[in-house]
């Protein structure tokens, strides 16, 4: 019986079915705000789906030089690492489906994961335009990494844990450590940007230099599912934020209606708010800036973001030693 | 990573018109470059010979887009020069009143692009949503909104009411606020002066030698305007200030850019109190003398010139236009060289280059049969494109057949 | 810049929802011709004008014209408008013109007034 209830939540909620709704949904969040940052009217609600299915209905050209098998694998991939992600962040309030002590390590390597997809589905494509694409995936993965990878491990420092549902817990028990937490927040934010490949960090799918980027040759269902993890990926790495960086949610004590104990769908509700947000601010950061360079986004990460994340690791020991005495 | 030869057009993603830029690269570094144009070859100035003059006017408005008026006014210019008609003043003033709404709706459109080409699209939104004030302007003064068709041989077609005056000055001024932010946006705002600033370097004396016309000379501290060194239309009399910069790179000609916005809201300002009373229009007869004129204005990307020969009938015999792109595009090998892939759209983008202007010329070519021929008629021509496909590409192309409307 | 984004927001969008919202053009506009055939004398100083040869005027009867109009050819610059010495042809503010049949695009002007679509089956 155990297994039915494990295969339910994987696949259906919240699972593989709720984070492609949740996805679609984020997508159309995402442009609607951007389209209104910059006064025009942006796409109806149904654009991501009719995009989806538009893509599924096409043909898909494989170049004749390419690995085939390797091709079409890739993006199966990279929407089961971020799914794999979702299970282990914390969703309702303290609670995450599948928690063991290190789990926030597993969840930011299974998040590298896709950008590893993307460079491998550049490299495969032997198309000119994939190869360039793919080199500047990688590029870029070893600048922002370190300043995310510091930044999100900063929180689990001070809650001397590395378990995310112990880092939520100790965080909604004191919840004004959060604000010690600040630099770090900022840090992350920006160095997801790389990881998600929006702008300004969108060299990699730059599409007036280099045509798509790594995805220049992929067409169809490929196509589709690599932008399904695209959009799911947005959602775990908000969520990630969220759960690491924002833990305000409602005591544990159960809130009864009706005699039900809704207490979990509440913090579930104030969960997806918490991620919108983060989509707001991601939204706004797209719009206020241009593209940079890949030399001036390495210099960027290297010279500003690496030794602010280098600060909050300080911040963060030194406040262990003086909170645990 | 080893050399690599990477195509950035005919068709691309970055830009707006077909040309062939063959990039050698090395990593992410330019090693050479390669410039080819004529994508966009019609076949205009061969047409122009077979039509009368009005009906030409409409023919050569319809080389460019964005500089419609520019070619259109250029060549009533000549054909009005070589009749020895003299223009109406206020013909004048409304001929230069739409040229400079042309400018400003041109610069707006480059502003826009420019920060598409760098990945900043809410400059693109935002510099369009404004442009389309100078497009309604436009549409109210002469009928539509792009091929503006305001000029006619001897003068202009429509006058221009007190009240369409007093909306002018209304939006101008709107215009000049937002124009404004503009200049703080590209003088203030960090990513986009990082993108710009030390890119696509032109130095002065290149500029002078390789010909840079326009804003991509003026930039590089070329002080060259031909709205001051040779006036025409009704420039002899206003006054305003030609717009010069050192920067020498792209960060330059956005600047001499929104300066020369700021100026023309100006000149508007001078025009539409100055306006004199009287006619717009004189009666020209349909045939003109024989004779020949080259007149020069400036467009918004540079100097335009046209050459006009007439051998009294009602149709010219030979019209030539010479684009300031095609003098600009010299220039850009030598501003790419030890620049960066990331570069190039940009860099190609500021020059503000119109390929449909550039594509004018006829080559002759040489003959491989090696008989004296300098004119080929269609079907040679195709033929010979056929078998050279055939040889050096290995198509064949023959199979394709030729719609009967032509 | 962050401000002026954010405040956009919150206003309403500069663009409009066409075809469900109309487009207004301005007085004067150059759209579609429209021919008036009792002014017409025949001169055919129009068609010698005409850029694309989008006009025809033919002759049904004494001091009685018609005219063939190819709105694919024409680039509605009205200069026909501006040479007819009688002011027979205006140019109206209609500009969506689009349709997938080409022989819609060729519209007749009888003599009396009425505008018909050249048809195939010979009725009037």
């Amino acid at each position: 019986m155990h297994y039915v209830y494990d295969l339910f939540c994987i696949l259906v909620f919240p699972g593989l079915i709720f984070l492609s709704i949740f996805g679609v949904i984020a997508e159309f969040i995402d442009r609607k705000l951007y389209a209104r940052m910059q006064n025009r009217m942006g796409p109806p609600w149904f654009q991501p789906v009719a995009d989806f299915i538009k893509l599924l209905a096409k043909e898909e050209l494989i170049p004749e030089e390419a690995d085939a098998r390797m091709f079409k694998v890739l993006p199966v991939f990279a929407v089961a690492a971020v799914v794999t992600a979702f299970l282990y962040i914390p969703l309702w309030n303290t609670t995450s489906l599948y928690s063991f002590n290190g789990d926030i390590i597993v969840v930011l390597y299974l998040l590298t994961l896709p950008t590893l997809t993307f460079f491998l589905a550049g490299w495969y494509s032997t198309s000119l335009y994939a190869t360039i694409g793919a080199v500047r995936t990688l590029t870029q993965l070893f600048a922002y990494e370190v300043p995310l990878f510091m930044g999100i491990l900063c929180p689990a420092i001070l809650a001397d844990s590395w378990s995310l549902e112990a880092i939520a817990k100790f965080y909604s028990e004191h919840p004004w450590y959060t604000l010690f937490n600040l630099l770090g927040f900022v840090v992350s934010i920006i160095a997801v940007q790389g990881k998600l490949e929006r702008i300004p960090f969108d060299i990699p799918e730059a599409e007036t230099e280099i045509v798509g980027g790594t995805f220049t040759e992929y067409s169809g269902k490929l196509l589709a599912l690599f932008r399904m993890a695209i959009d799911i990926e947005l959602i775990v790495c908000a969520a990630l934020l969220a759960a690491v960086f924002l833990p305000f949610g409602l005591s544990m004590a159960p809130i009864t209606i009706a005699g039900l104990d809704i207490e979990p769908a509440v913090s579930f509700l104030i969960f997806l708010v918490k991620i919108l947000a983060i989509i707001f601010v991601m939204s706004l950061i797209r719009s206020i800036f241009a593209r940079l360079r890949i030399d001036q986004m390495i210099d960027f990460c290297w010279k500003y973001l690496a030794p602010a994340a280098l600060v909050q690791i300080l911040i963060s020991f030194i406040l262990k030693g003086i909170l645990i005495r | 990573m080893a050399k690599v030869t990477i195509p950035i057009g005919p068709q691309h993603p970055a830009l707006k018109e077909p040309a062939s830029f063959n990039i050698t690269l090395d990593g992410e570094k330019i090693l050479d470059m390669i410039v080819k144009v004529g994508y966009n070859h019609r076949g205009i100035e061969k047409a122009c010979e077979q039509r009368t003059y009005i009906q030409d006017m409409y023919l050569i408005e319809r080389i460019c887009g964005i500089c419609s008026h520019t070619h259109s006014t250029c060549f009533i210019q000549a054909v009005e020069e070589i009749a020895g008609v003299q223009m109406p003043k206020r013909g004048l003033y409304i001929r230069t009143l739409v040229a400079e709404l042309e400018r400003i709706h041109s610069h707006l459109l480059w502003l826009g692009v420019a920060g598409h080409e760098v990945g900043f699209d809410t400059l693109l939104m935002y510099s369009w949503r404004d442009r389309e004030i100078v497009m309604d302007l436009l549409a109210m003064l002469t009928g539509n909104r792009v091929n503006y068709a305001i000029n006619t041989i001897g003068g202009v077609r429509r006058d221009i009411t007190p009240e369409q005056i007093k909306t002018t000055l209304a939006q101008v001024d709107v215009l000049e606020e937002r124009t404004k932010y503009y200049i703080q946006v590209a003088t203030e705002e960090i990513t986009l002066i990082e993108r710009l600033s030390k890119v696509g370097t032109l130095s002065h004396d290149d500029a002078i030698r390789l010909g840079a016309v326009g804003p991509t000379g003026r930039a590089s501290g070329a002080d060259i305007d031909v709205r001051r060194d040779d006036p025409y239309a009704a420039y002899a009399d206003l006054s305003f200030k030609v717009c010069v910069d050192n920067h020498n790179d792209v960060l330059g000609r956005t600047i001499v850019r929104v300066s020369e916005l700021m100026e023309s809201y100006k000149m508007i300002r001078q025009l539409l109190k100055n306006i004199p009373e009287g006619p717009v229009v004189v009666k020209v007869p349909r045939k003109i003398p024989a004779g020949e004129a080259l007149s020069r204005y400036e467009a918004p990307r540079g100097e335009d010139v046209h050459y006009v020969k007439a051998n009294g009938t009602d149709k010219p015999e030979r019209v030539r236009v010479r684009a300031p792109t095609l003098a600009n595009v010299q220039a850009v090998a030598a501003m790419l060289k030890n620049g960066y892939l990331a570069d190039i759209p940009i860099v190609v983008a500021a020059i503000d280059p119109c390929f449909s202007c550039t594509d004018r010329m006829m080559v002759s070519m040489k003959d491989v049969n090696a008989s004296k021929e300098n004119v080929i008629d269609w079907k040679t021509l195709r033929k010979y494109s056929i078998d050279w496909y055939r040889q050096n590409r290995g198509l064949d192309l023959s199979k394709i057949k030729i719609s009967k409307r032509w | 810049m962050a401000s002026e984004v954010l405040n956009h927001v919150f206003k309403k969008p500069a663009t409009v929802n066409y075809p469900f919202v109309k487009a207004v053009k301005p007085d004067k506009f150059r759209g579609k011709l429209l021919f008036h055939a009792d002014k017409c004398i025949g001169c055919m100083l129009c068609m010698k004008d005409c850029p694309s040869n989008a006009i025809t005027i033919k002759k049904v009867g004494e001091k009685k014209f018609e005219c063939i109009i190819d709105l694919d050819k024409c680039v509605y610059c009205a200069q026909c408008v501006d040479t007819c010495p009688k002011k027979a042809i205006e140019a109206t503010k209609e500009f969506e013109l689009a349709q997938i049949d080409r022989s819609k695009l060729k519209i007749v002007y009888k003599n009396d007034n009425a505008e018909v679509k050249k048809d195939t089956q010979g009725q009037s």
